[in-house]
């Protein structure tokens, strides 16, 4: 089965980290990433720029509406995912706990949804 | 309360509430309708005792009122009473704590049968000996809470269906259905004490567990050595932290904040358990972590006497884990070669150390010492990116 991990984490905290803490942490995500390729159960990830960057668009009445800022209104903010293969959601769990993203934020874990 | 009292307290409340419950399902056989009943019973004894005043015998009390909820035909209650600790602690006023007959050991057996899917034993035995909630302990082994309710219940219903009942074992059946409970108990305590979040606190619910067992089976020598390894391994887990929150290594572990009390009540278990002449992989183990622990009075280690041991155990287990430890000792006898050599061994052997990230920690180590750095860095990036805790993964991170 393909499961989304998706890590929620605050930027403001990010961004106070000193730089050598900035560098570990992605020597870390980068080390993480290379396990999942040696397990054979990356299907792709990325990380996402600032939430602060981003926009919302919906139609209403057949007229764009844009908005500045992300979609939900929370200290904790999308802020990049992984895509996994694993044989169910205990190993999903597992992958997830291993992620440096469990450590400085929080890690949602949502299976795809299979197409019949 | 002073913290001694508190515990004590606490430690009589588990002791209860495990008695009362084998008690309430030896008959029935049905567990859930048991701590159904107990929760009844509980909030029965909110109601009445701070009116009519605790009763002389409480657990009697309890069980009384339990098995009159029984027989009515027992109510569903998703969970027990949020008032059930205090009462524990209240019901367990040691006033004469023998006179309730104990049939732990049956529940423990019954919590480990054939019945019960393995992955579900270590959780029932936590939760039906003990009393811990399914939320509490669904964590420690990363499952969702609701998932861990769910399988809960349905080993609970497995287990009346089977019929396995929970009939005081003869010591013939104790010595067969041992094994299976022993390794619940230990995966309860692996699963705790990798839960840092949790301060360990699971890790310490099941070294009781393995002491109950040990209290209740005392001839048998496994259940003595499981208590002997959790009891060394609890001792000096403090120990793999320093003052900043760092992973300390074993070996770079200060033998003075180990806990000297501990090892001792472990010691003297392994020494009743070696006189019965029946050896096996808790005592081994447990001797293992003994040679680690002498470390306190003679300044070293004695890697030779535990190469010999992990021979053994691996001749007896053929466990992977075990096979990654004893490449570590190789390397510490015979030099980083050979151990690197029984590592990729192992590694190759069983393709489940792919994702066992103790492995290719020890890999990084040894490759290094051994002087193979593309290898060593490899394998370390590997372990980084394997780890769950952030304190050992900022250790090899700093060690590169």
């Amino acid at each position: 089965m393909q499961v989304m991990l998706l890590i929620h984490s605050d930027d403001t905290a990010w961004n106070a980290m000193p730089e050598t803490a900035k560098q570990e942490a992605m020597a870390a995500y980068r080390a993480y990433a290379d396990a999942l390729v040696q397990a054979g159960a990356m299907r792709g990830g990325e990380r996402l720029r600032p939430a602060t960057e981003a926009l919302t668009v919906r139609m209403r009445d057949g007229q764009p509406v844009v908005l500045d800022g992300p979609y939900a209104e929370t200290k904790e903010q999308l802020g990049g995912y992984f895509l996994i293969e694993v044989a169910d959601m205990q190993e999903a769990a597992r992958w997830a706990a291993r992620c440096p993203g469990a450590a400085h934020g929080t890690m949602e874990v949502r299976p795809v949804w299979t197409m019949g | 309360m002073t913290e001694a009292v508190q515990r004590a307290a606490e430690r009589a409340a588990r002791d209860s509430y495990g008695r009362l419950v084998a008690l309430l399902a030896a008959r029935g056989g049905d567990l859930a309708a048991a701590e159904d009943a107990l929760g009844d019973a509980f909030a029965a004894a909110l109601d009445h005792w701070p009116r009519q005043g605790v009763p002389d015998r409480p657990e009697a009390w309890l069980l009384t009122a339990a098995r009159r909820r029984l027989l009515d035909g027992h109510r569903r209650r998703a969970t027990h009473t949020a008032a059930t600790p205090e009462l524990l602690r209240r019901a367990a006023l040691p006033d004469d704590p023998d006179a309730l007959p104990d049939h732990r050991l049956a529940l423990l057996l019954a919590c480990a049968d054939e019945a019960v899917e393995p992955a579900a034993r270590a959780a029932l035995m936590l939760q039906v000996v003990l009393g811990l909630e399914a939320a509490r302990i669904a964590s420690a082994f990363l499952v969702a809470p609701a998932a861990m309710a769910q399988r809960l219940v349905r080993a609970k219903r497995k287990l009346r269906d089977s019929g396995a009942g929970f009939a005081l074992p003869g010591p013939e059946d104790v010595a067969a259905r041992l094994p299976a409970v022993l390794a619940a108990i230990y995966a309860a305590y692996t699963a705790g004490a990798a839960d840092h979040a949790d301060g360990g606190a699971l890790a310490g619910e099941a070294l009781w567990l393995a002491r109950l067992c040990a209290a209740l089976a005392p001839e048998e020598p496994e259940a003595l050595g499981l208590a002997a390894l959790l009891l060394h391994l609890e001792a000096r887990r403090p120990a793999g932290r320093d003052a900043a929150g760092d992973y300390v290594p074993l070996s770079s572990q200060d033998p003075a904040l180990w806990d000297a009390a501990m090892q001792a009540e472990a010691e003297a278990l392994l020494r009743r358990a070696s006189i019965m002449g029946r050896p096996g992989r808790y005592q081994w183990e447990a001797a293992v972590a003994s040679a680690h622990a002498a470390r306190r009075f003679t300044g070293e280690t004695d890697w030779d006497a535990i190469l010999v041991l992990y021979d053994a155990l691996a001749a007896v287990t053929g466990s992977p884990v075990v096979a990654v430890n004893r490449a570590v000792a190789v390397a510490a006898v015979h030099g980083p070669a050979r151990g690197l050599a029984a590592l990729r061994a192992a590694l190759a052997a069983d393709a489940r150390l792919a994702d066992y990230q103790p492995c290719w920690a020890a890999m990084a180590a040894l490759a290094e010492r051994a002087g193979e750095e593309a290898p060593a860095a490899l394998a370390r990036s590997r372990a980084i990116g394997l780890a769950t805790d952030g304190a050992v993964r900022r250790f090899l991170m700093r060690g590169r």
